[in-house]
């Protein structure tokens, strides 16, 4: 554990790839805001947001959290687990259907109350 | 002897890369993951505060899908009038901004910590420090605004009732992480400048706290997407 050099420690990149990376989220941030200003609808927009949105998370955890440079066993216990979440939305999205139809059933359509 | 053996990886880790790494670094009786203790430690954490955030969106996702009266249009519901100009989401298109450069701050904060700069370290830290405060200031006026428009938990006066739950549970716990984030940067912050990790002999605590601090950006990344922009 002793650091045999106290200059050789820890992760050295350049601080023009951090200035790169801002400005590009800063130009990522943009597109999502300009997908709600022009108005963008369906498809489009729902590809564009989530296009912008991964993006944007994969530059942060990749390059602001060091996960490009981490081992692959360290990346693979974080990064992994995580997928089991798109089984949740998956359901939760299918059951989402369900639930709509068993409000209108129980409060009736919006139009009749 | 073993040196010999060992000159290919770093020290501490075992033979190979790849998927021969995964098998050896979690097979070898040791150490499996090698990066400091505190370090494994937070991302661990963040992985669990990953499926809180997650279990949130995903409740919001099923009540949006599933309610029967309209949701309320984000886009307008956010808009404020600047300088007599009507402009949809502004106020949290200005706070992505904010957050994402007080990640950019902070990323050069690590940087400077591993050089040793303490200087330039404690100085970043404390501008990624007011970065958050001045976005917990900007949810707090849009909180204002919206308590105001008679947005409550239980219904508001622009459609569907969840979006006030929805709304102040999601805002309210990402807002939280950034306010104890603030706090975290500050004591990290101070101790940097009173030497005590130069005593202590590493600066990982900076990188450490600089997890912390881009996982609340990247869970702003998310809610931006699904909470704003839907």
């Amino acid at each position: 554990m002793a650091q045999a050099d106290t200059h050789g420690e820890g992760q050295q990149h350049p601080i023009a790839m951090y200035l790169w990376i801002w400005l590009l989220l800063f130009v990522l941030s943009t597109f999502s805001y300009l997908v709600d200003f022009f108005q963008f609808e369906g498809y489009l927009r729902w590809f564009l947001i989530l296009l912008f949105m991964f993006l944007k998370a994969g530059f942060i955890i990749a390059i602001f959290m060091h996960m490009a440079w981490e081992r692959l066993a360290l990346r693979t216990a974080i990064l992994v687990p995580p997928l089991a979440l798109l089984v949740l939305i998956g359901l939760m999205w299918i059951e989402g259907d369900y639930t709509e139809v068993t409000r209108f059933l129980f409060f009736g359509l919006p139009s009749s109350g | 002897m073993a040196n010999d053996a060992m000159t290919t990886t770093a020290p501490g880790f075992a033979e190979g890369t790849g998927w021969q790494g995964i098998v050896g670094d979690w097979s070898a009786d040791k150490q499996a993951f090698g990066v400091p203790w505190g370090k494994a430690m937070m991302w661990i954490f963040l992985l669990s505060d990953t499926f809180i955030f997650s279990c949130f969106l995903t409740s919001y996702m099923k009540v949006r899908v599933s309610t029967t009266i309209p949701w309320p249009n984000p886009s307008e519901v956010f808009a404020l009038t600047i300088g007599g100009q009507h402009l949809p989401l502004i106020l949290i298109a200005i706070m992505t901004f904010v957050l994402i450069s007080s990640s950019g701050t902070m990323a050069m904060a690590v940087n400077m910590g591993y050089r040793r700069d303490k200087k330039k370290t404690v100085a970043l830290m404390l501008a990624t420090a007011a970065f958050g405060a001045m976005f917990v200031g900007m949810q707090a006026f849009e909180w204002t605004k919206l308590i105001g428009e008679g947005v409550r938990p239980w219904g508001n006066p622009m459609g569907a009732p969840q979006f006030g739950a929805c709304f102040f549970m999601i805002t309210g716990f990402h807002g939280l992480h950034v306010s104890g984030g603030v706090i975290f940067l500050v004591v990290v912050a101070n101790r940097v400048r009173t030497g005590f990790y130069d005593r202590k002999g590493n600066y990982d605590m900076v990188e450490i706290t600089g997890l912390y601090w881009h996982f609340v950006d990247l869970v702003w990344v998310f809610i931006f997407a699904f909470f704003y922009l839907w």
